[in-house]
């Protein structure tokens, strides 16, 4: 198996604050992977290091071959790295096709353009004029990820998609995944409602106070070992 | 007729501090930097003018040619050698280094260029005058109010219709993400400060052509911008150019009633504005 992404004993650090303590996962080229973990357990830190925006593990994380942990975020994005940041993130003073056309503007080929979005989530072509944070919560989601999209990258992480919306979108949005990461895209899915992590990725792990508490395949893993890897008990 | 005549020299006046004005919006508007040397910045364009003019003998509009792109150039290597370094979180550090970086501007052009008073020679232009019904309108200034205008809707054009823009309105949201979507904060800024002080050329030619200068007067053409886009409403450069013209008119009538009263007239209309009015006339709705 050619390498992909490698992380080795990543740690991470807010100020004093030790955040992530020897993290070592890896992802495969075309894969989909889950990480679940409670809240705090250092889920989003491990995107923020792996996306650039903190820059603690210059050694540890490799992609594609080369050490990328000490680049900025945009050198990250454009080695093919593509983040839906947790809470959507959008830019209030751009439309939805702006915030669109600005996560394509690295101009990196691919199968995905703004058409291809449109197709996808044609609620989008409707509002693509409105400005994007009057839109609701899961069109706001759908912006997000379409706009991540946008950059044809080889590998997508998506925080926490389902966090603060409906159970009928959040179906919606989960339905739409495999036709996102079926086309040989990677990808990392971080959640905390497990079934739906599961039910996607191939591969899951499971964070606990920084620490990778289990790793295993998506349809093996037993619920008691993900809830003893979860609440540590 | 005097009174309206005063109302009229205001607005065009208007123009020039709008110009002062513009590239402070800008900069605020993108990445939240109070640049206390703005109008040191000002001052050392119509300094750079008055180096080409005297060694080429072109006219100062002409001088513009080389003064614009050289004080691009200078805001684009000033904002990623020095400001880019202080930028963050805390506003404080980047508004005390423009601060000493308008002491150093002041010092630079003293030893350079003497405390003499200066003035770029524009020949006819400065006293041509157009007459429009019972009013004279002096050439220079109307070219100014135009110039003004066109600067402004251009900066607006660039901000909401090209792909700089967009640039621009994302990475003053949300650093962070627009950094994830590949755009370098710090080349951005850069940009940002290049455009800010081309109009910053432009502004300060002019203003040498109306006026004569020295270097001590950089202070009160920050005060005049600052004012300016206040009035206007923080991050609305169109707001910018009406602060700019509200400014001038009560200069103009504030002289009208007493020529004492000029320049007080002008802040004391600034500040009933940001008291009946703090965030100005036209805010960014979104801000």
């Amino acid at each position: 198996m050619p390498e992909f992404l490698n992380i080795l004993n990543l740690d991470a650090h807010y100020g004093d604050f030790q955040a992530l303590y020897g993290i070592t996962l890896h992802v495969d080229p075309g894969e989909v992977i889950a990480i679940i973990g409670a809240n705090g357990a250092g889920k989003s830190t491990l995107m923020r290091s792996v996306s650039g925006l903190m820059k603690d593990g210059a050694e540890a994380i490799r992609f594609q071959g080369q050490k990328i942990g000490a680049l900025r975020a945009d050198q990250v994005a454009a080695r093919g790295i593509a983040l839906v940041p947790e809470g959507r993130q959008l830019f209030p003073s751009l439309s939805v096709e702006e915030n669109l056309i600005l996560g394509g503007q690295l101009g990196r080929k691919g199968p995905w353009s703004l058409k291809r979005i449109y197709d996808l989530f044609p609620i989008l072509e409707e509002r693509r004029h409105q400005p994007s944070t009057s839109l609701s919560g899961g069109q706001q989601q759908m912006v997000a990820i379409g706009r991540a999209l946008m950059a044809n990258p080889d590998l997508v992480m998506m925080d926490e998609i389902s966090l603060g919306l409906a159970p009928v979108i959040i179906k919606q949005i989960y339905e739409a995944l495999p036709g996102i990461v079926g086309q040989g895209m990677a990808a990392i899915i971080v959640e905390q409602d497990i079934s739906k992590a599961l039910s996607v990725s191939r591969r899951v792990y499971c964070l606990q106070e920084g620490r990778v508490s289990l790793e295993g395949a998506s349809n093996s893993v037993s619920r008691e070992e993900i809830s003893r890897a979860y609440f540590g008990v | 007729m005097d009174w309206l005549n005063a109302i009229i020299q205001g607005t065009l006046l208007g123009g020039l501090y709008a110009l002062f004005a513009a590239g402070l919006s800008l900069i605020f508007g993108v990445m939240r930097l109070v640049n206390i040397a703005h109008g040191d910045l000002i001052v050392l364009a119509a300094y750079l003018a008055l180096s080409v003019v005297t060694a080429t003998g072109i006219g100062p509009l002409w001088a513009l040619v080389i003064v614009v792109p050289a004080m691009a150039v200078i805001g684009y290597v000033l904002q990623r050698g020095i400001l880019n370094r202080v930028m963050g979180e805390d506003i404080l550090p980047p508004l005390l280094v423009t601060f000493g970086l308008a002491v150093i501007i002041q010092n630079a052009l003293l030893l350079g260029y003497s405390a003499d008073p200066q003035k770029l020679d524009a020949g006819w232009l400065e006293t041509a005058s157009v007459k429009i019904g019972p009013f004279a309108l002096g050439l220079l200034p109307l070219l100014t109010f135009a110039v003004a205008v066109v600067v402004v809707w251009g900066l607006q054009w660039m901000f909401y219709h090209t792909a700089l823009g967009r640039a621009f309105r994302a990475t003053s949201d949300k650093q962070d993400i627009a950094q994830l979507m590949g755009l370098n904060r710090a080349h951005v800024f850069g940009l940002a400060m290049a455009i800010a002080l081309a109009v910053t050329a432009i502004a300060g030619v002019l203003l040498g052509i109306r006026t004569s200068f020295d270097p001590s007067i950089g202070g009160s053409r920050l005060i005049f911008g600052f004012e300016a886009v206040i009035i206007g409403g923080l991050g609305n450069l169109w707001g910018t150019l009406a602060g700019g013209v509200i400014l001038g008119v009560a200069q103009a009538v504030g002289a009208k009633i007493d020529p004492g009263l000029q320049i007080l007239a002008g802040h004391i209309v600034f500040l009933a504005i940001l008291a009946i009015r703090p965030r100005g006339f036209f805010p960014r709705i979104d801000g």
